[in-house]
């Protein structure tokens, strides 16, 4: 049997795989299938009603999203299945169906948040009926809570179940149904709670109605009036690609874009309902403390004072980014910092012992990288790991995990806190030793030894600690032992399995550009140590706000960022910088793709772009720094590590050998893996700003809580 | 007239012992071992020979069906599911089998089962049979202690098992897919087919559901001959069936009869007649509340077979004849019977979930009369909106009725909605053209 099979869809003639349902292969032929409970992600309902076609010869009328073409008989002469779109037949079953849906919707597009957007509306134009022949009452559904994230008009609803398939198949959360049965059929949450997952907003974008509408949003805007930008995410690792709507100077919504190779078209909460924090707690104006306390200042004066400071002795400055730091600004001020002879630069604010070997030579890229992409989950055979919380991490990665578990079986182990990830694996143990003792034939995880792509995945908990090198070691000797790396060959694309999961949007991209302790440099230990005894007097720091203002013992503290956080609180100048959605800025995601976010909107009062600010002072100081624009920052950039000579993304599965183990041998102590990351929805400075954000963090305690009784 | 002698089910009104024992004596379990010594393809030939066509409703030639299953029993094992969930209005037959000739069901399973390479057999029991449930139960436990079923059922090395499972009362659950999802402890709703249940059925392995009168003819049909079974009916609608009448006759009753007997003979030999006689007939539903209704000219020498009824736009169902006399208000009805759809569909399908209550809601209406003339052909076209594009059959169900309604008493509906209007000048026009 050939992989393909013919149909004819309106007289065009279309060969597709055998596989794909008939609604597809309309498509292909170039015909429109008006649908509402299909999408192409979720499992097959066939409900709506709203994709039948005709195919001649069948005696009623076929739901074509449900009909395999490779199912499909040839006609009687032999001929390919014929199908129409058009015909009388096909037609007068979709206005059938138009009409069902409509006589039980209520009539409040005027006032309904997905007036403009919404499905049920646009195919009504083309489907719909002139006036209503249903003279009878119109239903009416209680309304649901789904908590501070979704709003719900259970009356506008379709029953088409996406939500409920997506909450049950994509989140792993079965916590949304279909009750009771005909005409009193309802989606609920049963218990009237929000969703326990970090991806509910989805249900958002996926209900074809206003049924599920977002709650900070709603009854903001329509969709017409918003400036719409392309865009990539910095709430984790991942860099998902989104679509930042702004209204005027106000970031008003944030949707998925669709990338097959990162987020497919989920993002998580925190991507979607975080953005309130860009309008709260904005620094717009230099700050100087004077008399312990920060005051108003001009540019130019608030420079004057860092620039005096930086002037001081060289190994007594360092220099830390944190995690939202794009690359531009921190090659800036890695720059900036080399000219003035400072070692002493680090972004690993977590501490994480990546990037170097024990002599200070910058490991490979493939050390600390996602080497087998996020969509090599996807072919992922098993999976094991080590330290890490992929569903808090990278809530959208992890989906794709569970995707590969629920569709093929694949077993997955874990190494570290046991927490509930959405989908079974097994636990096996809690820390160190526990991955020490994991040889290849001892029986433990013999899954990952026996198949054709393993997958090892670290989270940041396994480096941030003493013995992070010594791990590193262990793991990637773990790898190469059980075959995560094939080279790539002639017939096989290779594989590479070893697979580093960070959680700050900023961080390869630090590493990339070695923002990293230089020669005798003190690394992020040292530098905190040194503060609190005073070798180290001033510190520049770029967004790390990860670290409590104690830590900085007595040291002169400049700070350049966009909220007033952490950070910002213990600052003894400030200088403002634009956030993501302010600016274009290249971020690198844990997989090593380089991307670049897009100016949405304008920066916030007097703040500045965090290269402009690095650029400015370099003149201050009078050591220039040796580009105007950020396209000569960009080529230099590139110049010095030839990852960033584009926006894209090149695989790390080369056909030259990586030499495995990396890191450092040598004894591990028997700790557990702690956890990465504590609250999911509070872990950066615009987060912690949100005011939705810490509603959902106040929600899932409660949720931890009430599983805990 | 069908003699006595050719009764398959010979103790359908619970005369005699319903026990192993008395099924015995009326021939149950008779060589059941030889007639699996045959083998299964034997068997599925024998059935496919005697035209049995499927006693559910849809009439599917059963031998036909069993030889859907895979041949082989590879990984996935093999199951029969009897469809006991008998809750279409006016049908009550497999009731009486269930509770009055347990034994010829239950060696029919086995039978069945065999002929499908299945060695589990569950029978989904309607909610509301609870005696039926006990009394099949008791059969059971009877055949498994006299070692008919269970490890080397009737000593023909064929392992096999039976389990009842009762269901919960939903209509819905009698739709085969629907069936096998409440079955697995999910929600009653029908299945997307394909994959039809002989590929993947229960807990996706391969799967036939019959009805339970399906069933239980096929060891006599065995035992008798396929010939035999075959000389009953017309061409194509063959057998013996049991014909479940209620209404307005004098007796109703359960009964065994020939195919093909034409309805009045059936209604008057064993029901004493219409009530009032022939003559004050007005409609009957010949196959259960999901057929068309035909008026009296067609009665009067209509056919009982799949075929002679599809002729008049009817259809044979499960042949549960609802008589209804010149006393019977049809509008209200068939409005009935709206309800009974409206409340049952499941509610996943926009066609049936939202065309079942506004047949239903406009039906209410035209029970008194106030409606406008013109929504008639509204209601036509509704119903014909609802039919044929749905997942199941209950839309199809849910709209015949309707159809059958417009396209026999059509004029007193319009009757109705004139006499309420006369004297009601207020309403004349109608809130409905005051709204437009």
């Amino acid at each position: 049997m050939s992989d393909t099979a013919k149909v004819v869809v309106d007289g065009v003639e279309v060969e597709v795989p055998r596989n794909y349902s008939l609604l597809q292969a309309c498509e292909e032929a170039g015909a429109e299938i008006p649908r509402f409970c299909y999408h192409e992600r979720l499992s097959i309902a066939g409900n709506c009603r709203m994709c039948l076609v005709d195919w001649v010869g069948a005696p009623k009328p076929i739901a074509s999203c449900a009909q395999a073409v490779g199912d499909m008989r040839p006609d009687r002469d032999g001929s390919p299945p014929k199908v129409s779109t058009k015909s009388e037949r096909a037609i007068k079953a979709r206005n059938g169906v138009m009409e069902f849906l409509l006589i039980n919707h209520p009539l409040d597009c005027p006032i309904c948040d997905q007036g403009g957007e919404c499905d049920l509306q646009d195919q009504a134009v083309g489907f719909g009926r002139a006036a209503s022949r249903y003279e009878e009452p119109k239903r009416a559904v209680d309304d649901k809570h789904m908590g501070p994230l979704v709003s719900t008009v259970m009356t506008r609803c379709i029953q088409c179940t996406r939500c409920v398939r997506f909450a049950a198949e994509v989140a792993g959360v079965e916590e949304i149904g279909l009750v009771s049965r005909g005409e009193d059929a309802q989606i609920t949450t049963y218990l009237e709670a929000s969703l326990a997952s970090e991806l509910s907003g989805n249900v958002i974008d996926l209900c074809p109605v206003g049924a599920l509408t977002s709650k900070p949003y709603s009854f903001n805007a329509r969709p017409w009036e918003l400036r719409k930008t392309e865009s990539i995410d910095v709430m984790d690792a991942m860099g998902s690609a989104i679509r930042v709507d702004a209204r005027g100077a106000a970031v008003l919504r944030v949707m998925p874009r669709i990338n097959e190779e990162v987020n497919e078209e989920w993002i998580s909460d925190k991507t979607r309902f975080a953005i309130d924090g860009l309008g709260r707690q904005r620094l717009d104006k230099p700050y100087i403390r004077k008399d312990g306390k920060l005051v108003p200042a001009s540019w130019d004066e608030a420079l004057g004072v860092v620039a005096e400071r930086l002037k001081g002795e060289a190994s007594k400055i360092a220099a830390i980014a944190g995690d939202l730091a794009c690359v531009e600004g921190m090659k800036s001020l890695l720059d900036l910092m080399r000219s003035l002879g400072v070692s002493s630069t680090d972004c690993r604010q977590d501490g994480a012992k990546l990037g170097l070997d024990a002599s200070g030579n910058m490991l490979p890229r493939e050390s600390y990288l996602f080497n087998s992409s996020i969509m090599g989950i996807d072919e992922a055979d098993a999976v094991l790991l080590i330290g890490t919380n992929p569903r808090k991490e990278a809530a959208v990665l992890n989906a794709r995990i569970r995707k590969n578990w629920l569709h093929r079986d694949m077993p997955v182990a874990l190494i570290g806190e046991e927490v509930d990830l959405s989908y079974e694996y097994t636990h096996l143990g809690t820390g160190s030793q526990t991955l020490k003792g994991i040889k290849p034939g001892t029986g433990v995880f013999e899954a990952l030894k026996d198949v054709e792509r393993p997958m090892i995945v670290l989270g940041q908990s396994a480096f941030a600690r003493e013995d992070g090198a010594e791990i590193l070691h262990l793991a990637s000797k773990l790898a190469a032992d059980v075959g995560c790396f094939k080279p790539k060959t002639e017939e096989d694309e290779g594989w590479n399995g070893f697979n580093v999961l960070h959680n700050a949007a900023g961080r390869v991209g630090g590493l990339d550009a070695g923002f990293l302790p230089a020669d005798d440099g003190l690394d992020i230990d040292g530098i905190l140590s040194g503060a609190q005894e005073g070798n180290v007097e001033t510190i520049i720091s770029l967004g790390a706000d990860e670290i409590v203002g104690d830590a900085f013992g007595n040291a002169f503290v400049i700070y350049v960022g966009s909220h007033g956080d952490e950070g910002a609180h213990r600052a003894d100048v400030i200088l403002p910088s634009t956030a993501y959605t302010e600016k274009s800025a290249t971020y690198v995601n844990t997989e090593g793709r380089v991307q670049r976010t897009q100016r949405a909107v304008g920066s916030k009062g007097e703040a500045k772009e965090d290269w402009k600010i690095f650029r400015a002072l370099s003149e201050k100081i009078g050591k220039p720094l040796p580009y105007d624009s950020i396209e000569e920052l960009r080529m230099k950039l590139g110049e010095d590590n030839p990852a960033f000579k584009g926006v894209d993304y090149v695989s790390t599965v080369s056909d030259s050998s990586i030499e495995f183990p990396f890191g450092l041998a040598g004894d591990v102590a028997d700790a557990p893996f702690g956890h990465a990351i504590g609250a999911f929805h509070l872990t950066n400075p615009i987060a912690r700003a949100s005011k939705t954000m810490a509603e959902c963090a106040e929600l899932a305690t409660q949720h931890i809580k009430a599983a805990a009784e | 007239m069908l003699l006595d002698k050719d009764r398959i089910f010979t103790n359908l009104y619970g005369h005699h012992d319903w026990s192993l024992e008395g099924a015995k004596k009326r021939g149950a379990w008779n060589s059941t071992k030889e007639l699996m010594q045959f083998g299964p393809e034997w068997i599925c030939d024998q059935v496919k020979d005697s035209g049995l066509r499927g006693r559910g409703g849809a009439g599917f030639p059963t031998g036909l069906k069993w030889t859907f299953m895979p041949k082989e029993v590879k990984e996935r094992p093999h199951y029969l599911v009897v469809n006991a969930d008998e809750s279409e209005p006016g049908t009550c037959k497999d009731r009486d089998i269930m509770r009055h000739d347990p034994h010829l069901l239950i060696e029919g399973c086995l039978i069945a089962s065999f002929a499908m390479r299945a060695h589990t057999c569950y029978i989904y029991l309607r909610g509301e049979y609870i005696f039926e449930r006990e009394r099949l139960q008791q059969a059971v436990n009877e055949a498994y202690e006299a070692g008919l079923i269970g490890k080397n059922a009737s000593g023909s090395g064929w392992d096999f098992d039976i389990h009842i499972h009762h269901g919960a009362g939903a209509y819905i659950c009698g739709e085969e897919t629907a069936l096998l999802e409440s079955l697995e402890g999910k929600k009653g709703q029908p299945r997307l087919k394909p994959p039809f249940p002989a590929n993947a059925g229960l807990y996706g392995c391969p799967t036939t559901v019959n009805n339970v009168e399906s069933i239980a003819v096929a060891p006599t049909i065995l035992r008798r001959g396929a010939g035999w079974f075959k000389k009953f009916g017309r061409e194509n609608n063959a057998g013996t069936k049991v014909f479940a009448i209620s209404g307005h006759v004098n007796r109703p009753c359960n009964v065994e009869e020939e195919m093909s007997i034409p309805l009045r003979t059936l209604l008057e030999t064993h029901c004493g007649g219409v009530r009032g006689g022939w003559e004050n007939l007005k409609a009957v539903i010949p196959g259960g509340s999901s057929v068309p209704m035909i008026p009296k000219d067609i009665c009067d020498d209509v056919l009982m077979d799949f075929d002679a009824l599809r002729e008049v736009q009817s259809g044979l169902g499960t042949a549960a004849v609802i008589v209804m006399d010149q006393s019977t208000d049809v509008i209200r009805a068939i409005a009935r019977l709206a309800y009974f759809y409206k409340h049952e569909s499941c509610g996943q399908c926009t066609p049936c979930r939202e065309g079942t209550g506004w047949m239903w809601r406009v039906l209410t209406r035209m029970v008194e009369g106030q409606a406008d003339a013109s929504e008639i052909d509204m209601l036509l076209d509704v119903s014909h909106q609802i039919e044929g594009h749905t997942i199941c059959a209950l839309g199809d169900a849910a709209a015949w009725p309707v159809q059958g309604l417009i396209r026999h008493f059509r004029s007193e509906i319009e009757e109705r909605i004139t006499s309420y209007r006369i004297g009601r000048p207020h309403v004349q026009g109608s809130n409905i053209t005051a709204a437009e």
